[in-house]
């Protein structure tokens, strides 16, 4: 990794104004507010926040999608700079080619009138990279095996295809044109579980491969763990916290991302350790609490909390929190896992223990039988 | 406990432009009051078929196979479901004893009648309330599940409810009736983790209230092992497993089954390689012979797995695995390869 990283962020914001607000002021929705964040060349970067958090306008900001309202935007990928704030026409058109994006819905992504060559092709065409068609079936071939698809698939229409092939379309599309940053937005939340894994494998070897840069916008922190060197976690607008993927996990700091992480289902069922459970939804954008945003929802506000917006401040090393009280917490977090750990050590042994009864042929019928030791599975 | 609904044999074809295709193809199960089963597959397994089978749901195009029989044990006796043909018939199960909720709440209610007049309208079907009693109930019912403010609410349309408020409220209406079996179809696929943990906490505490048996389809299996007392995994109309789910989570006996889990990302072992299945589920126009996983399972047995339909072969007690691994004459012969 170079010094410079690849994206560079600046008190960001992103307003929208909602239309047919009637007479007098215009209600403001604040998607994106005061963001500060930069992603590494040849990162695979994480962005988790519940829906209504802002996570896709932020994403839509770095490719100049969305009408940027305020803040600094570097793209900087040692060939080229550009400012994405005040970027010209013509370099706007170029930075296209450099940047792509990858859509959520593979089934409403592609063109059903087209063939899946047709598809992959476009961008070469509309922004005039090839200089003949030979070139371009040929770069269309190159990108198609590299995401697996045959010279056949090439000629049938997206509909002979099931949800896993289509996204591999999506994902040759995004990348015929050599980008070097890659957006890509919930892009395996439509489908199934074994075939969510088979891409989400495909876009780690393709960004090795091609030495690209991800932002992975996803709600699943699950998935953002197995796949990102790095993640920030969004919060109506705000980033709330942003720390390599390990030591986040490890220990997080924010209690929102603590409240995020407890509430994806274990898949023990006798894990009872789940301290934090987050009551309400989030707060409509066009209406943002004062203060800390997130304190209509947090279980250790203090007045502070209520008047004075904290500022993401440094934990450790690259791991950043907005907290006014994250040092306090960081021992009431300890006991909680420590007392969850043993409730939940408890129930382990309870279960052993009563199918030790029931193997021993005391059948009591209440409790279900468990493995014994040795057998396969997990 | 007491059973409450036993399905056995259940075969569904659907009449299509493309010819006869199977849905769901001799599925067996039972559920006892007060048990929470989990349907596991992937899109296209048959499982929300599944369930709506027990209630007839399905569209006019649906042919049952003739060995198909589903029988509800209620307090006056047992209902066999295929024989009842009319809708007033079917009054009986349908948000009467058996009682269903969707995966998207938005689309479940109608948009431009108030939340509350849906809810006495379908009371008032039910039972022979006044609109009163009905109003009451209702208002109850949504303060129950957790609904703050519940007689605003109540008056209140669809799309002034946020997304979690939605399936609350969706609830909420289903369990007004006093339902037997509540058919809970992917409830917390469209909300957020975090109000997700909200939802299955409230379908834990309304299934000790209630003492009500619920069928949870979903893919999720985390959701399952949080929720489920005994899972069945479907695939392409198949049950390809079935048991209680420590044993199911922690021994899969199904190599199905047992992708499933190994494509799973886990928060506590991030090293972990995520393990795809290899392939996609293949069309149900073109269902494999012998046993449906065959063409994408990594220890499928050479000749035999592509013509012999595995049967159940029971691993531990009530865990029942389809697969001809499991099954002892088959130790001896067959080659495996991977």
């Amino acid at each position: 990794m170079s010094d410079t990283p690849l994206i560079s962020v600046r008190d960001l914001s992103v307003h929208f104004g909602v239309r047919g607000g009637g007479l007098g002021k215009k209600p403001v929705v604040r998607a994106v507010e005061g963001v500060d964040l930069d992603i590494e060349k040849g990162s695979f970067f994480g962005l988790v926040g519940e829906s209504g958090s802002g996570k896709t306008t932020l994403g839509r900001a770095l490719l100049r999608a969305v009408p940027i309202t305020r803040g600094d935007l570097t793209y900087d990928d040692g060939e080229k700079k550009y400012d994405l704030a005040a970027i010209e026409k013509g370099d706007l058109k170029d930075y296209r080619t450099r940047a792509q994006l990858i859509f959520q819905d593979p089934y409403a992504a592609l063109s059903p009138r087209m063939t899946v060559r047709d598809i992959i092709a476009e961008p070469l065409e509309v922004m005039g990279i090839t200089a003949s068609k030979a070139e371009t079936d040929e770069r269309v071939r190159e990108i198609a095996a590299k995401c697996r698809l045959n010279l056949e698939h090439l000629r049938r229409f997206p509909h002979a295809f099931s949800g896993g092939q289509r996204q591999r379309i999506s994902i040759a599309r995004a990348l015929v044109s050599r980008p070097r940053f890659v957006v890509a937005d919930e892009s395996v939340a439509a489908l199934d579980v074994s075939i969510q894994a088979d891409v989400l494998n495909l876009l780690k070897d393709i960004q090795q491969e091609m030495g690209l840069t991800f932002l992975f916008i996803s709600h699943d922190l699950s998935v953002v763990a197995h796949v990102c060197d790095h993640v920030a976690v969004m919060y109506l607008g705000r980033l709330v916290e942003t720390a390599p993927t390990r030591e986040l996990f490890a220990n997080p700091r924010h209690p929102y991302t603590r409240a995020l992480l407890s509430a994806i289902p274990s898949l023990d069922p006798d894990d009872d350790s789940v301290v934090d459970k987050l009551e309400g939804e989030i707060p409509s954008p066009t209406n943002p609490p004062p203060g800390c945003k997130f304190q209509t929802r947090c279980r250790f506000a203090i007045d502070r909390c209520r008047t004075e917006e904290p500022l993401l401040d440094h934990a450790a090393h690259q791991h950043n929190v907005a907290c006014h009280r994250w040092q306090e917490l960081v021992e009431v977090f300890e006991a909680e896992d420590a007392a969850a750990k043993e409730r939940s050590d408890k129930r382990h042994a309870a279960t052993a223990k009563a199918e030790k009864a029931k193997a021993s042929g005391k059948n009591k019928g209440k409790t279900k039988p468990k493995s014994k030791p040795g057998s396969k599975g997990k | 406990m007491s059973r409450l609904i036993d399905v056995e044999h259940l075969n569904l074809q659907f009449d299509t432009d493309e010819g006869r295709i199977t849905a769901v193809d001799d599925v067996s199960f039972s559920l006892e009051q007060g048990e929470v089963m989990g349907l596991v597959g992937e899109s296209g397994s048959g499982k929300s078929v599944t369930a709506k089978s027990l209630m007839k749901l399905n569209p006019s195009n649906a042919v049952y196979g003739e060995q198909t029989r589903i029988t509800l044990h209620l307090e006056d006796g047992p209902v066999d479901i295929m024989s009842l043909k009319t809708s007033s018939d079917l009054k009986v199960v349908r948000g009467g004893a058996i009682s269903m909720i969707f995966q998207e709440p938005m689309a479940s209610f109608a948009p431009a009648i108030s939340i509350g007049d849906q809810m006495v309208e379908q009371l008032q079907i039910h039972s022979d309330m006044t609109t009163r009693q009905a109003t009451e109930l209702s208002i109850e019912m949504l303060a129950r599940v957790g609904i703050s403010d519940a007689s605003t609410r109540f008056r209140q349309f669809a799309f002034e409810l946020s997304g979690g408020m939605r399936q609350r409220a969706m609830i909420a209406m289903a369990l007004s009736t006093k339902p037997k079996l509540l058919i809970a179809d992917e409830p917390t696929t469209a909300l957020d983790v975090t109000i997700q943990a909200q939802v299955i906490d409230l379908m834990k505490d309304l299934v000790k209230d209630f003492h009500m048996g619920i069928i949870f389809i979903t893919h999720d299996l985390g959701v399952i092992a949080q929720t489920a007392d005994k899972v069945a995994v479907m695939y392409l109309g198949r049950l390809v497993e079935q048991g209680p789910v420590r044993e199911v989570i922690r021994n899969p006996g199904h190599p199905y089954t047992q992708g499933l889990i190994a494509a799973l990302p886990q928060l506590d072992d991030l090293d972990k390689p995520l393990v795809p299945i290899p392939g996609d589920i293949p069309s149900p126009l073109e269902r494999p012979s012998g046993c449906v996983f065959h063409t994408r399972c990594p220890v499928v047995i050479q000749g035999r797995c592509a013509r012999d339909i595995p049967q159940f072969t029971q691993t531990r007690e009530g865990h029942q695995v389809a697969c001809h691994l499991l099954d002892p004459a088959n130790n001896d012969q067959g080659t495996k390869t991977t």
